[in-house]
């Protein structure tokens, strides 16, 4: 574990030292502030447009930051050729693989936590209302999110050929299930034989990352999720991850390392 | 010949565009029309803005459904106008509702409150778009999301606002965004100076519209009190509801018998009876519920007899 925890506090102090996560906060908090100082029919108690803006802007920085930061972790040690000596230090492909995962993972924790106090106190300041149990779970299940997407960009960095190919693949597989996983089931009824299994299939096999996106529950103030809902959501995204990250590993140990 | 300083090249080119620019910026008006917006997002999405401004609209209907909103998947069953944003709940726990339902049935305007009923059932009916879970994914991902039809209620109308204020600025001939926003301006926001002011914009841009201008003298009479107003405008709405609609093979006939049913309350309330039965016996024929007004008028004819 003690290789593993090294290796993902690499990564962590790669986070901070590039400039993405610096410049999504700065532009999520402007773009946001930018917008609460804008007066709609003289009542500054409207709040929920700027809380769905707000979240939104966090999600997609926390997905660039976690599909930008794994995208490039192993491609990077590739071409600057540390990956020969990091392997003979000795460390296994199989801790290469999981401290990878750990560092991007913590990494996006981070900067989550981040994201999620400006959060806080936006709402707060102009709601007058603090419910913080509902933005505990919610981080919880965005993190949880962040964890199989991290997972899935791993291995997309061992199959694609490029961190571009990778990221923007990954992008758009991750949009996909969040706009349309949750509906493939109704897709696939309407569809004939093979058509319909087929689908219904895959409706089964991918990770169904929309449990995991309760943001219309805080933005309109509704009732918080079961805790075990939750837990049980979570226990699935650890399940997942682990599957994928297995997957990464036999195909990376597979890989030939020389470019 | 001695040579220039570069610095002195990148003077005189400079020198040169400051002076194009000036000499055709004036001209630049003329070539195209988008040229000619006020707007950054007029310049910037030309026509194309409709098309956003429906997406903003389409958000205030999601936020005054708090959230619970079909899908892209499920727009069969999306609603298909923005008639039960402005539709009277008598259930709702805040007092407006109930005196908005009286002032319905006691007030000349009992074919509204019918064709509400049948609206509000038919939404209730269309925003029951999820069905039985069908399998357990489905189940389980549904304690993570809005599941409940309900619709904002006091204040909380506020949150709609924003979007409607978008969709006005991306597409300001879309009548319905002025007058759905008025609606919760001055009735629930008790806010009828703003509604005024966004009815005058709406109508400045739309100064045809009978309907802008029907919404408009309802601020004067009911919040402003503003009795001679009010009839200006509603009589100015129906010429415009005579000009733009009596040609048409589908009039909008609700349009006129409301304007109508205004008319006849506010003429009655001045004590004008025979004014007001003039304006029953016109929406009369046009109402989808005529014994109701035929009600109205027995009482007013007992009245002026």
């Amino acid at each position: 574990m003690k290789t593993i925890f090294a290796l993902s506090g690499v990564v962590i102090k790669e986070l901070y030292r590039r400039k993405d996560f610096y410049v999504l906060f700065v532009l999520t908090a402007l773009i946001t502030l930018v917008l609460g100082a804008v007066n709609f029919f003289n009542d500054d108690r409207i709040v929920r447009y700027l809380k769905e803006v707000c979240l939104l802007l966090i999600w997609v920085s926390s997905l660039v930051i976690a599909i930008g930061t794994t995208a490039r972790q192993i491609p990077a040690e590739r071409e600057n050729r540390t990956i020969f000596p990091l392997l003979a230090k000795p460390v296994s492909r199989w801790q290469v693989i999981l401290g990878k995962f750990f560092g991007c993972w913590f990494a996006c924790g981070l900067s989550l936590v981040l994201f999620y106090v400006f959060f806080l106190l936006l709402s707060g300041t102009r709601e007058h209302q603090w419910p913080l149990l509902q933005y505990v779970q919610t981080f919880a299940l965005h993190w949880a999110l962040l964890g199989i997407v991290v997972s899935l960009v791993l291995l997309g960095s061992i199959v694609f050929a490029a961190p571009s190919s990778n990221a923007t693949i990954s992008f758009i597989v991750v949009l996909g299930i969040l706009f349309v996983g949750r509906h493939l089931n109704t897709v696939a009824l309407q569809q004939p034989e093979p058509l319909n299994s087929i689908i219904y299939t895959i409706y089964f096999l991918i990770p169904h990352l929309e449990w995991f996106d309760v943001r219309d529950l805080v933005i309109y103030g509704q009732h918080l999720v079961g805790w075990g809902d939750c837990l049980l959501a979570i226990a699935y995204a650890a399940v997942y991850s682990t599957f994928v990250l297995a997957a990464a590993w036999v195909a990376f140990r597979r890989k030939a390392l020389n470019l | 010949m001695k040579k220039a300083a570069p610095a002195y090249w990148l003077l005189l080119l400079l020198t040169c565009a400051f002076t194009l620019g000036t000499v055709l910026q004036p001209r630049t008006t003329l070539w195209s029309p988008r040229a000619e917006a006020g707007s950054l997002l007029k310049v910037m999405l030309g026509d194309g803005r409709s098309l956003f401004a429906d997406f903003f609209a389409r958000k205030a209907d999601i936020s005054f459904h708090s959230g619970y909103y079909p899908s892209i998947f499920d727009q069969a069953e999306a609603p298909k106008d923005t008639r039960h944003m402005t539709s009277v709940d008598p259930d709702e726990a805040d007092g407006h509702s109930d005196h908005d339902h009286e002032a319905a049935t006691t007030t000349g305007e009992p074919h509204k409150e019918a064709a509400h009923e049948d609206h509000d059932d038919a939404h209730e009916q269309a925003m029951n778009f999820l069905g039985p879970p069908r399998d357990i994914f489905e189940r389980f991902g549904r304690r993570f999301m809005i599941t409940e039809h309900a619709h904002l209620e006091g204040g909380d109308a506020r949150e709609i606002l924003p979007w409607l204020k978008v969709a006005a600025d991306l597409d300001p001939h879309r009548i319905e965004t002025y007058t759905v926003a008025s609606y919760w301006l001055r009735n629930r926001l008790k806010k009828p100076a703003e509604a005024e002011k966004f009815l005058r914009e709406g109508l400045k841009e739309n100064p045809d519209s009978y309907e802008i201008l029907a919404e408009l003298g309802a601020v004067y009479y009911q919040n402003l009190k503003e009795t001679a107003r009010a009839r200006n405008v509603w009589e100015l709405a129906l010429k415009k509801w005579d000009v733009q609609e009596s040609g048409k093979k589908e009039p909008d006939t609700l349009g006129r018998v409301q304007i109508l049913d205004h008319l006849a309350l506010l003429e009655e309330t001045e004590g004008n009876y025979s004014a007001a039965l003039d304006y029953l016996k016109k929406a009369q024929p046009l109402s989808p519920s005529p014994q109701a007004i035929q009600r109205q008028i027995d009482e007013l004819s007992a009245k002026v007899k």
